[in-house]
């Protein structure tokens, strides 16, 4: 089971109201290689990974529910109390008419999330691999928003954010290393 | 020690109506090239800057956006 | 109430408990594929017991930090009141 804590895993603060970049950063929330596709992701791959990485599988998933509060809390300063023009002038007039300000799971484009975005194939390596891919493209998106953000606070937070798609990329390919076995062993020709 | 960025120049054709940029470039983080973290890596002097960070090892981290800023 | 405003001391120690938590954090994701590192143990397992003594004189000023039996509560019942975490 999971316990709530009453705290961001990082201080995450936005210096102004701005729905344009809000509208960006949800592409981390529902998107394809969003904090609520690596969660499900690795969560979902534990039961048939073998024992050996099943602990690293489930602290990561685990920590990228912790994530996925930052960008909501992100998401949330950065559109609160924006008026109903100020949404529309920055492209989430669609999403006003559905949804209020209230958050929802799409991408930045609006597309619905869809568990069509996680992988399971049940093969170990398969899996890790499309692990470290979904890091690799994570830390992609967040270099990306970055590039368009003028937030220096906000972009504090994302360098964090992508800092970390670097580290859980590094312990994936470490289990990788260690289903392996063998890792002494070179083919020579 | 492997460098955190690298460069290379597309073709450029004369036909090409936004003003080209001549060098690219992508990153390339330390997780590429450590495979397999070695024991006692050396860790920021303080939590709070582990925090700030994103790591507890200076040798994990990668700046962004490319502090060299050569080309875009 | 929603127009309770924190304190300095709380994004401070609120900030202190973060960093210590992340050191147990980034410990225990190395922990998982490095099993056998003795001296990353002994560490986590120190950084471990700070966040618990930070987290009780954390809580004495500003309430519960956890749910389901893991903090403990105030009179009247504490731990429902604004503000969350993504509110502060």
């Amino acid at each position: 089971m999971w316990y709530y804590e009453k705290k961001l895993q990082y201080p995450v603060k936005v210096r102004e109201c701005n729905p344009r970049l809000a509208k960006f950063l949800v592409e981390q929330y529902g998107g394809a290689d969003g904090e609520l596709a690596a969660a499900l992701r690795y969560l979902n791959q534990r039961y048939t990974i073998p024992d050996k990485v099943i602990g690293l599988l489930n602290d990561i998933g685990t920590e990228e529910f912790a994530h996925l509060e930052m960008i909501a809390t992100m998401i949330y300063k950065l559109t609160k109390d924006a008026t109903p023009e100020q949404l529309k002038a920055a492209g989430l007039g669609d999403h006003y008419v559905a949804h209020d300000s209230a958050l929802f799971y799409n991408n930045a484009s609006g597309v619905p999330f869809t568990t069509a975005y996680i992988q399971a194939k049940g093969d170990p390596i398969a899996d890790l691999y499309e692990d470290i891919a979904a890091e690799e493209k994570a830390r992609a998106t967040y270099q990306w928003i970055i590039d368009l953000s003028d937030d220096p606070d906000l972009n504090d937070g994302l360098k964090y954010l992508r800092e970390r798609e670097i580290v859980h990329s590094l312990r994936f390919r470490e289990a990788v290393e260690i289903l392996k076995e063998e890792r002494d062993r070179k083919k020579f020709f | 020690m492997f460098t955190q960025f690298k460069y290379w120049k597309p073709y450029i054709s004369p036909f090409d109506p936004c003003e080209p940029i001549r060098i690219k470039s992508y990153s390339t983080p330390p997780q590429l090239y450590i495979q397999f973290q070695p024991p006692g890596l050396p860790q920021y002097p303080t939590a709070k800057q582990a925090l700030h960070c994103g790591t507890l090892w200076p040798d994990l981290f990668s700046p962004y956006p490319n502090p060299e800023k050569k080309g875009n | 109430m929603t127009t309770k405003k924190l304190p300095p001391e709380y994004y401070q120690m609120l900030e202190e408990i973060q960093a210590n938590d992340f050191v147990a954090l980034e410990l225990n994701l190395y922990l998982d594929t490095h099993p056998n590192d003795f001296e990353a143990i002994k560490q986590f397992n120190d950084v471990s017991l700070k966040s618990m003594e930070m987290k009780v004189e954390f809580e004495k000023h500003f309430g519960p930090l956890m749910n389901f039996g893991r903090s403990f509560s105030n009179y009247p019942w504490n731990w429902k009141d604004a503000p969350w975490p993504w509110q502060v």
